[in-house]
């Protein structure tokens, strides 16, 4: 176990469940998830959420709990040109929480209202803040223009992942397991012997790690040859991680024919994509991730973005695999610490910089280490 | 609604006590779990009253330290023999039992503008919202209203800190507010959050529907204590159970009930819920409605009243000496 060095962190531990800070944007869904039509519900850092739009199409995301007894709005139907009634006993809400009708008096109690959360919406998803709504400002966003740009073209899914959302930001953080983990695809083992560089502010963490002159795995020359027909030879691959707070990893990966430059910046001779990654804590033990895969060549070929959402899934179903395996293992595990690797060095960034958020927001660093919730659905 | 949760109360000392204007009394607690505050949220209090545990309520004006200190400032309401009268008698040092924080009254953020109406001490539950739509940079307005001058806490710190979004009506310097004018000046997706007397707060609900504004974006919080005459003693009977009771100026007909032991239903006792409703049979004098639960159409037919907070009072015309009390007869669940 490593013990911290700064004076501003004081825990030794490497928290196995991470609690999550709540002054923070973080994905509720992807914009076509949330219509007019129907709610959706789903729990974002432990909130049940109703989601559902306007008639002018605005996102809301309203607490899934009716005030009168509890009843889940989004088993309700949508009325009008923002409400929302529930399915018991028939009060409508409005879009900001308030009560606009109680089916059996002539008034309206003042205090009926549901928690209305600030929304926004960006890079296809809709964004919730569960926190302090004074401090939600949209320009906190990650940036992930890549999905939203003409310049890239790519498609993605989400991932239920049933473990704490820290395993995941630490997967991204340290991609030596594709050696292990993603062997038959883009694996090999220059991921576990080059070095790497990281460096940090207090919003976020980078990790770069170059490999120059090695075979293309698989996945990577597929895509060389999508773009050069016919493409033999070594390459330059290169893996540049960037995080950004609270749990949006973007990472910047390609090969380009070795010796062309692409280390000092001429990528002309490769190809180029980006992993965007974004998850929402839903519990202790679960999360959303949502993720997609970017490049930005051949933005025509519809066939590419199948193929390269495919693969990415496939990639993605074996790390699905492995954190469902190691929450279990922790689970089952309950008085085994972490110990850390030099590997972690852009994971340990992470934490620290999620567990001065939590401390500044008054809340305890780790979630409650007791029993297991019941496995949850999104 | 009062919570039905034990882990929200807690214990919390008496820090400094110190009177703010005529009656009234600022009062800094430390609570033993100190969490983050909202503009809008009052605490629950355990006060004493006859050597019986009571609960009132009190917004929280603000809370320094990030909650570990709650301000509380407490009229103390005149023919009070309860709640208030034990919260001025508070001494730095003391101990009391108090629930966490509870939003009942949630200021939403966002609105294009908002006009703040306080009136007397319902400054209490707007101060802070002020504050913070302030340190928003919002355009807001905010609106205190009383009687007199000596009687309006914080008024100097609330004009030094708004400036020209601060401003004051004193009816006995004859600067009474005009409430339609208010109204009428106010854009259209402004949203109004008050709180104050009945009176007050119904000529604004009456003048907001009259222009057609969004219901929903007026926002008012009652302190269930306030009404369209002064209290005063009356008589009420249920035929039904042989029960009459004399309700004194100082108490409510349901505790009047309820000390003479008649099962009563209630929740919130501030008329909000509905819960406490009695069906009027007779009436000796006149129905003074207090409640925000009824409509003005089932208020003016008299046949039901939420005895929370609604009263009688004679019907004889305010100036006759020897008029007798009002007799109200009722039946009830
Ligand atoms: C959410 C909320 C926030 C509040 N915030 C504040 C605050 O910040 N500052 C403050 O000073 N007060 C506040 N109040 C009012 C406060 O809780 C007490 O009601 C007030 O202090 C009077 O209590 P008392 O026991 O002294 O009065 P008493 O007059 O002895 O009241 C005893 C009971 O009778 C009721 N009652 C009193 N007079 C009448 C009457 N004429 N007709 C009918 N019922 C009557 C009262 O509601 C109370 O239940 C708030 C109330 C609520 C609900
Ligand atoms: S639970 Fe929603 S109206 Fe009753
Ligand atoms: S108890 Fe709620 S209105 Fe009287
Ligand atoms: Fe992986």
């Amino acid at each position: 176990m490593i013990t911290s060095m700064t004076t501003t962190t004081t825990n030794s531990t490497t928290a196995k469940l991470l609690s999550y800070p709540l002054n923070a944007w973080y994905p509720a869904a992807w914009d076509h998830e949330i219509t007019g039509k129907g709610i959706l519900s789903r729990t974002i850092a432990g909130r049940p959420l109703a989601l559902y739009r306007t008639q002018d199409g605005h996102p809301v995301a309203l607490a899934d709990a009716c005030w009168h007894r509890l009843a889940p709005l989004s088993q309700g139907k949508l009325v009008g040109r923002d409400e929302i009634q529930c399915p018991y006993h028939g009060l409508r809400y409005n879009a900001a929480g308030r009560c606009t009708s109680m089916p059996a008096q002539e008034t309206l109690n003042p205090s009926a209202t549901v928690a209305s959360y600030p929304v926004s919406e960006r890079f296809r998803y809709v964004w919730v803040w569960l926190g302090d709504p004074t401090l939600a400002d949209p320009a906190l966003l990650p940036d992930m223009h890549q999905l939203e740009s003409d310049e890239w073209a790519g498609d993605g899914e989400t991932i239920q992942a049933p473990c704490n959302y820290q395993l995941v930001l630490d997967n991204l953080m340290d991609l030596t397991h594709e050696e292990f983990v993603h062997s038959s695809s883009i694996g090999q083992e220059e991921l576990s012997e080059s070095e790497f560089e990281v460096t940090h502010d207090e919003n976020t963490v980078t990790v770069t790690r170059w490999m120059r002159n090695i075979d293309a795995p698989p996945f990577w020359l597929k895509n060389m040859r999508d773009k050069f027909p016919g493409f033999e030879g070594k390459v330059d691959r290169w893996q540049i991680i960037h995080y950004t707070f609270p749990s949006t990893i973007c990472i910047d990966v390609g090969v380009a024919e070795a010796g062309t430059g692409a280390p000092e910046g001429d990528r002309s001779r490769g190809v180029n994509g980006y992993v965007m990654n974004t998850i929402a804590p839903e519990t202790d033990r679960s999360c959303h991730y949502f993720w997609a895969f970017m490049r930005n060549y051949r933005l025509e070929s519809q066939l590419i973005t199948t193929q390269l959402r495919n693969g990415v899934h496939g990639v993605f179903g074996e790390d699905e695999a492995m954190l469902q395996a190691q929450q279990a293992a922790i689970d089952a595990n309950p008085d085994h610490e972490f110990y850390n690797l030099n590997i972690d060095m852009g994971g340990m960034w992470v934490r620290r910089l999620l567990e001065r958020a939590l401390e500044s927001e008054g809340r305890s660093v780790a979630a409650p280490a007791a029993a297991p919730a019941a496995s949850s659905k999104g | 609604m009062i919570t039905s949760r034990d882990d929200v109360w807690q214990s919390a000392e008496v820090t400094a006590v110190d009177d703010v204007a005529d009656r009234i009394r600022r009062i800094v607690l430390q609570p033993e779990r100190p969490e983050p505050t909202r503009p809008g949220e009052h605490i629950d209090v355990l006060a004493t009253v006859n050597g019986e545990q009571q609960v009132r309520s009190y917004s929280v004006v603000e809370a320094p330290d990030n909650g570990g200190h709650l301000v509380i400032t407490v009229f103390r309401t005149p023919d009070s023999r309860g709640g208030s009268e034990f919260m001025h008698s508070l001494e730095q040092g003391q101990v009391l039992r108090v629930t966490k924080p509870l939003q009942n009254f949630p200021l939403r953020v966002g609105a294009p503008s908002y006009v703040l109406l306080a009136g007397g001490i319902g400054i209490t539950a707007i101060a802070g919202m002020a504050a913070l739509l302030r340190r928003l940079g919002a355009d807001y307005r905010l609106v205190y209203v009383a009687r007199s001058r000596a009687a309006m806490a914080y008024l100097d710190d609330l004009a030094a800190l708004h400036g020209h979004r601060f401003e004051a009506h004193i009816d006995d310097e004859g600067g009474s507010l005009d409430v339609p004018a208010l109204v009428a000046g106010v854009p259209a997706h402004t949203e109004l959050y008050m709180c104050g007397p009945i009176r007050l707060m119904d000529a604004v609900r009456r003048t907001w529907a009259d222009r057609g504004l969004d219901r929903t974006n007026l926002r008012y919080e009652t302190f269930g204590n306030s009404g369209w005459f002064d209290a005063e003693p009356f008589v009420v009977r249920i035929p039904r159970l042989g029960v009459e009771a004399a309700v004194g100026s100082g108490e409510s007909m349901l505790e009047a009930l309820e000390r003479e032991g008649v099962d009563m239903m209630s929740d919130c006792r501030k008329g909000e819920c509905g819960l406490c409703q009695v069906k009027v049979l007779g009436l000796a004098g006149r129905i003074d409605h207090r409640d925000v639960f009824y409509s003005d159409r089932q208020k003016a037919s008299d046949s039901t009243m939420c005895c929370c907070v609604s009263r009688a009072v004679a019907a004889a015309p305010p100036t006759s000496s020897g008029k007798r009390p009002a007799v109200l007869t009722i039946e009830v669940p």
